[in-house]
């Protein structure tokens, strides 16, 4: 797929939650380029002295509509506190689309039709669960608007500490059934996404919820736990990984992750791996 | 318009500008940001004998205006870069550099035999002032009688235009250059990374998996452009400058201080387009002062 370095214009900024900021870029003088959900962006934040490289943020949504790329942001250092910061108007330059991206259906023949995955062979579209935690789950709202562009009906579990750590609840509802949990019990279940009661349930086959894949993105504790639940139960995982990294373009090799094919670039390898390539 | 060409032995470069080992890949990752046909020079990652698996994560750390890093040299090896890669490589059309590296004399010399072979490679870069690996690499690169084994070796094996990366980790950079000149270098680079450190405060612990590594960036600029006036001064031996160039000022500055050529390292991190920005910006430099070609500015600093 091919990469560009765009100066997008920030259309809209908004602050869904403490700490969050949701930015939402458009390019004025041309529709954005083809991304798919799981890529990521490198953001240049500016240039004073602590933020000197880029950051690279997942991406959150893709509205072709509106020409808009939504970046939803944590904000844990200076690099993302700066992007709070920003103003409508304002310009930041990125580099996208950057990394491989979860594993999606085939295209259906036509707009609505439910796709398989891989072949043919099977005729009911796949079933997909997401599970996310706090900031992770951004990248899964963009997975869960291309799974039903291709006639595929998610099911997201998302999970944080508290209530607040939930993040657009309303726009994931959308696209599919929503389960949440918290570990103070204020919303959904009380616990961690991998406690919550849908797993008593799921299966890769001739169960009450019978998934096809599953797709994690969130604190590495996290989805070591969600890829164990998925091993137990025989459906294939994909983890979207985060690991510190300097170019995105698998120039450096800063960003490595251990894996069973040895030191590979999150940033071109990955981010998202099968969870059974990873030394987990 | 200015003539860029510039000359590090009998290697013709089409402009002065061309891109640090270790931070450009095999320049191919960069196609789609930038026209690879435009660089002065592509240097592909560091390539030893035997595939490395470099050092474990994390290998980065942010700094104030630059990073470290401690990759390591993770690399599969020569034999994978001539059956693989090099095929790849050889149809962009610029000058395609290796840097090579190794754990005794005995393996450069082989590794550079094998990029000797290579018909579309017209020169290596060798590395003896990695300071990330623990055999080998900066072991050779900070004492003379190091450097001058190595380069002894490598140069008995390799025939083509042979440039020298020193390492500025050293008391003296001038005399480690003279001893690479003695042994027959056509030319050196300078500089490798400064070593340095991070200790994450809150966790009480280093940041780099193996504690310390490399820094580079804008902040070792002033080092690099001071050794490059200080080396300009000790050999005869044309100079390829790097260190913290972000942009043609910096590139224009190093020029002044005796660099034939330069590299650009970690600002392809930054801006994967400015390698040809430079390359503009030397070139519009050139026009604005009345120069006729790039290598009138060579030193020219020194004659002030």
């Amino acid at each position: 797929m091919r990469k560009y370095q765009l100066d997008l214009t920030l259309k809209h900024l908004s602050k869904p939650r403490p700490g969050y900021v949701l930015l939402q870029l458009t390019d004025p003088s041309a529709p954005l380029p083809e991304m798919l959900p799981g890529q990521f962006v490198e953001v240049r934040v500016d240039s004073s002295a602590s933020t000197f490289l880029r950051r690279p943020i997942s991406i959150n949504l893709v509205d072709r509509q509106e020409n808009e790329l939504w970046l939803l942001v944590h904000v844990v250092g200076p690099g993302t506190q700066a992007m709070a910061e920003l103003n409508t108007g304002d310009r930041l330059n990125v580099v996208v689309p950057l990394g491989n991206g979860f594993t999606l259906p085939q295209r259906p023949a036509s707009e609505g039709e439910p796709c398989a995955e891989g072949s043919s062979e099977s005729a009911v579209a796949p079933r997909y669960l997401l599970v996310g935690g706090g900031v992770g789950t951004a990248p899964l709202l963009y997975m869960g608007q291309e799974l039903v562009r291709r006639g595929c009906k998610p099911t997201f579990l998302l999970g944080g500490r508290t209530s607040s750590d939930l993040l657009q609840l309303d726009l994931f509802g959308k696209f599919g059934e929503v389960f949440v949990t918290t570990e103070d019990g204020s919303a959904g279940e009380r616990g961690f996404v991998t406690q919550h009661s849908l797993w008593q349930t799921a299966t890769a086959e001739g169960g009450a919820r019978v998934y096809d894949r599953i797709c994690t993105c969130g604190p590495k504790p996290m989805m070591m736990a969600v890829a164990r639940l998925a091993g137990e139960k025989g459906i294939p995982c994909e983890a979207s990984l985060e690991n510190m990294m300097a170019c995105g373009l698998g120039a450096c090799l800063c960003c490595v992750e251990d894996t069973r094919d040895g030191h590979v670039c999150v940033c071109t390898e990955g981010p998202v791996f099968p969870t059974d390539k990873l030394k987990w | 318009m200015a003539d860029l060409t510039t000359h590090i032995g009998s290697l013709e470069l089409k402009n002065p500008v061309m891109t640090a080992s270790g931070t450009f890949g095999y320049g191919l990752e960069f196609a789609d940001l930038v026209e690879l046909d435009q660089i002065g020079g592509i240097i592909v990652k560091g390539t030893t004998l035997e595939p490395r698996q470099g050092n474990p994560y994390p290998r980065m750390a942010e700094t104030a205006q630059g990073m470290l890093n401690c990759v390591g040299l993770q690399n599969k090896g020569v034999d994978y870069f001539c059956e693989h890669i090099y095929p790849e490589v050889r149809k962009i059309h610029t000058a395609v550099l290796v840097n090579v590296s190794g754990n005794s004399p005995e393996t450069y010399a082989a590794c550079a035999a094998r990029i000797a072979e290579l018909e579309d490679i017209p020169a290596i870069e060798l590395n003896i002032s990695c300071p990330n690996v623990r055999q080998g690499g900066m072991a050779f690169g900070v004492t003379c009688e190091g450097a001058a084994s190595v380069v002894k070796a490598v140069r008995a094996a390799y025939p083509k235009t042979l440039i020298v990366k020193l390492s500025p980790n050293v008391t003296s950079i001038a005399d480690i250059a003279r001893a690479v000149e003695a042994e027959g270098a056509d030319a050196v680079s300078l500089i490798n990374t400064l070593m340095g450190m991070a200790i994450d405060a809150e966790k009480r612990r280093p940041i780099l998996s193996i504690g310390t590594g490399g820094l580079s960036g804008p902040a070792v600029k002033p080092v690099a452009l001071r050794m490059v006036w200080q080396v300009f001064d000790a050999v005869k031996i044309p100079i390829v400058g790097l260190g913290g160039i972000m942009n043609a000022t910096d590139a224009v500055e190093f020029l002044l201080a005796g660099a034939s050529a330069i590299e650009i390292g970690t600002a392809n991190f930054i801006d994967p387009a400015v390698t040809v920005k430079v390359v503009r910006g030397i070139e519009e430099y050139l026009d604005r002062h009345g120069f006729r070609s790039a290598s009138e500015l060579i030193g020219l600093a020194h004659q002030s």
